[in-house]
């Protein structure tokens, strides 16, 4: 005889199995419409939310539908499986050695075959690794010096030229050697500072003419062009990692990651009123290495 | 059907008995298993979109002018890479969603990755017999960090110029190979007109592969050892409770892959994400203010951030700032990973095979340790927006780098104590959760 709990939790257990069914039922068909739409939206020229949503509906049905399924209509176990021990028995374990072994009777120089072997395998290695040196250019001298030379006109991205007009006092401007606006290597900040305020740095006499500084834009830290300039309190400052240069110094690092000073690169006006450089910046521009102060 | 199907198949193969074990074979339940199973998914994403976006992409770096529909650019000089990805973005059909669902994907597969460690690690399921698959997990985390980066520094916009910048300058640093080792990675000096091409390469094929394959060995390894499990009644060291793979176990997991694959799909046509057009081109001499880096990048760059102006220079040789933060402490993080398996086991001497997982309090040192280190690359990770939180706030940038230099220190040895104290506590008075465990047992954990 069934008792009437029983019956009771069969019935509930057939409704509750009735409404999964018409929810996978659902979920799957908001997918297929789901999925027309996408076309329907696609064919029409596309539109970039409409198909991310279409395109999470239609997915997103079948994901809820097989989730159900799953989870309501599938046999839910637990199920228990045993879990043998991972390794086998020492018999096999001494056999696994001896299979490795290979040759139970070596010849009487095995290790000295398998020293020239070695030999040669690694050789071989060794010659392997070469190409790797196709890979770029000997780095030389590269690291050491940029494209300014002496009498090297300063221009800005467009290749335009500069006078002592072309710059307010408080003014900066990023400037290249003319030719070579592409190199990275000599990108230089030149800020126009009030003469009375600037005085040059022991060594670096004349290299700021009528006020007009010139430091490597290349962070001596990571890199980074050091692109801001904040004229009240004359500093340059790293947007990367926050590194501070004060510009009345010589562009000491005051605060953040970076050990040196910007490269100062002299400055002077040709014949013709250009802002021009007088040399090359006497060390190395942009972040650290190795043997940076090798010389 | 079947029945001809599983004939044929025995006929030809001999896999009847395979199949029955296989398709019989019991997962656990465990919500917590899932993390897993969403990095892997994440993966698959990555790959379908993936496929699509390079049949697109072109990795060079030759000057062309922009003359697609994005007005504000029209005219303008840029590289084919980055031309290529504003046609993806702008003139290629479903090409912009195809992109945002591949960034976001690739944020959720890391973030799914460093979510499956932590559970791995405070449930002490990377013990013996699982060394090995710990070792491929923490290898696939390097190799989608890794591919992360290679992957969006290819359009060659201006943010990611300056982050391949700042990867020059982090192999620059490294002693006595750096200036080498930047020449041959970039092909010079930066910006090298190879990188764009080379980390194509890298990122569509060689990591990708290597990702897949470390995948099939996670795994076939996975599968030959079965899962772990948490301690319950009726659940032993010698067998496994759950659903079996077919099909409840099957179908959860196909729903899964689909309810990742829709997030992402949402993810991807309703937020934006990486807006290469509002960075423009890459140019050497500009740089993009703020500049954050993806997410998991975070813990470096703020490391970079904090690493106080000091460097090592002696006998005319100098070991620069940034090697410290961006390759020493990466190169620890990651050892001290790989090997924590067996740190763990020679400090506990506990050389037994585990298949019951621990509860965190189960290990308080472990437990404690780990939440340490979290809270260690958590501060990183916030420093890394040093510049926006001084904006925010209204105070100077080295303030408040500042106090996170006091707060990377300071503050995981003090989680990590208060962790220790919880852990002693929860395990002493034999609660069961955690709002449980009466207030006494924290204060005096003995009694």
């Amino acid at each position: 005889m069934t008792e009437p709990n029983e019956i009771d939790d069969a019935v509930t257990e057939r409704n509750q199995q009735k409404a999964a069914v018409r929810w996978i039922a659902i979920g799957f068909s908001v997918s297929a419409c789901a999925s027309l739409a996408l076309a329907v939206v696609y064919f029409l020229g596309g539109q970039p939310q409409l198909e991310g949503t279409l395109l999470a509906i239609a997915l997103g049905g079948i994901a809820v539908g097989l989730g159900l399924w799953a989870s309501e209509l599938l046999p839910k176990g637990p199920f228990v499986e045993g879990r043998k021990s991972l390794h086998d028995t020492p018999v096999d374990r001494h056999e696994a050695e001896e299979a490795f072994e290979g040759d139970p009777e070596p010849v009487e120089r095995r290790g000295f075959l398998l020293k020239m072997l070695g030999a040669a395998v690694a050789a071989l290695g060794v010659a392997a690794l070469f190409p790797i040196r196709s890979l770029g250019v000997r780095p030389g001298r590269e690291l050491y010096k940029t494209h300014w030379t002496p009498g090297a006109r300063a221009v800005t991205r467009a290749g335009t030229p500069l006078t002592v007009n072309d710059l307010d006092v408080g003014g900066l401007l990023t400037v290249f050697p003319e030719g070579h606006v592409d190199a990275a290597d000599s990108q230089t900040i030149v800020i126009r500072l009030d003469e009375g305020e600037y005085e040059d740095p022991p060594g670096r006499e004349g290299w700021a003419p009528q006020g007009f500084v010139g430091y490597s834009k290349i962070c001596t830290h990571a890199g980074c062009p050091v692109g801001l300039y904040q004229q009240e309190t004359r500093e340059l400052f790293c947007p990367c990692h926050q590194s501070v240069f004060k510009v009345l110094e010589g562009a000491e690092p005051t605060a953040g990651p970076a050990t040196r000073p910007l490269p100062q690169l002299p400055l002077g006006f040709d014949d013709d009123g250009y802002l021009v450089a007088t040399g090359d910046f006497t060390e190395p521009v942009g972040p650290g290495f190795w043997d940076r102060d090798r010389d | 059907m079947i029945k001809r199907f599983v004939r044929g198949m025995d006929e030809r193969l001999g896999a009847s008995s395979f199949a029955r074990q296989a398709l019989n074979k019991v997962f656990p339940d465990h919500w917590s298993f899932m993390i897993g199973e969403i990095a892997l998914y994440a993966f698959v994403i990555l790959v379908l979109t993936g496929v699509f976006l390079s049949l697109f992409f072109e990795g060079s770096t030759g000057e062309v002018v922009y003359q697609g529909s994005y007005e504000p650019l029209q005219g303008v000089e840029v590289s084919q890479a980055y031309n290529s990805v504003m046609e993806l973005s702008f003139d290629v059909r479903a090409g912009l969603v195809m992109r945002q669902i591949h960034h976001w994907a690739a944020l959720l597969f890391i973030a799914a990755m460093v979510v499956h460690l932590c559970r791995i690690f405070f449930t002490g399921a990377f013990r013996k017999p699982r060394e090995i698959n710990w070792i491929i997990g923490v290898t696939l985390l390097l190799l989608g960090i890794f591919n992360g980066f290679t992957g969006y520094s290819l359009p060659d916009d201006l943010l990611s110029g300056t982050g391949l910048r700042i990867a020059h300058s982090i192999a620059l640093s490294v002693p006595l190979v750096g200036t080498w080792t930047a020449f041959l990675a970039f092909g010079g000096e930066f910006p090298a007109e190879d990188i764009i091409g080379r980390l194509l390469v890298v990122h569509i094929m060689i990591v990708p592969a290597a990702i897949g394959g470390l995948i099939a060995a996670h795994l076939a390894i996975l599968w030959r050892q079965k899962h772990t499990d948490f301690p319950a009644p009726g659940r032993t060291e010698t067998n496994v409770v759950g659903s079996k793979l077919w099909p409840t176990y099957a179908a959860k997991s196909v729903s899964l892959f689909l309810a990742v694959f829709a997030v992402t799909a949402l993810l991807g046509g309703l937020v934006q994400i990486n807006p290469v057009w509002l960075y423009g081109p890459f140019r050497p001499e500009q740089v993009s203010s703020p500049a954050q880096p993806d997410w998991y990048m975070g813990w470096v760059e703020g490391a970079l951030r904090l690493m106080p102006a000091w460097e090592l220079r002696a006998f005319g040789f100098e070991i620069p700032n940034p090697f410290y933060p961006a390759v020493l402490l990466p190169g620890i993080t990651f050892l001290l990973l790989y090997a924590w398996p067996f740190l763990e086991a020679r400090f506990t001497k506990d050389l037994e095979p585990h298949h019951l997982l621990n509860r965190a309090r189960d290990h308080p040192a472990r437990t404690a340790l780990g939440a340490a280190t979290l809270t260690f690359y958590t501060v990183l990770f916030f420093a890394a927006s040093n510049d926006l939180i001084a904006k925010l706030l209204e105070v100077r940038v080295e303030t408040v780098t500042t106090i996170y230099r006091i707060l990377v220190l300071g503050l995981p040895p003090v989680v990590g104590y208060v962790v220790f104290r919880l852990m002693k506590g929860l395990l002493a008075s034999g609660a069961e959760r955690f709002t449980q465990m009466p207030l006494s047992a924290v204060l005096h954990p003995r009694r």
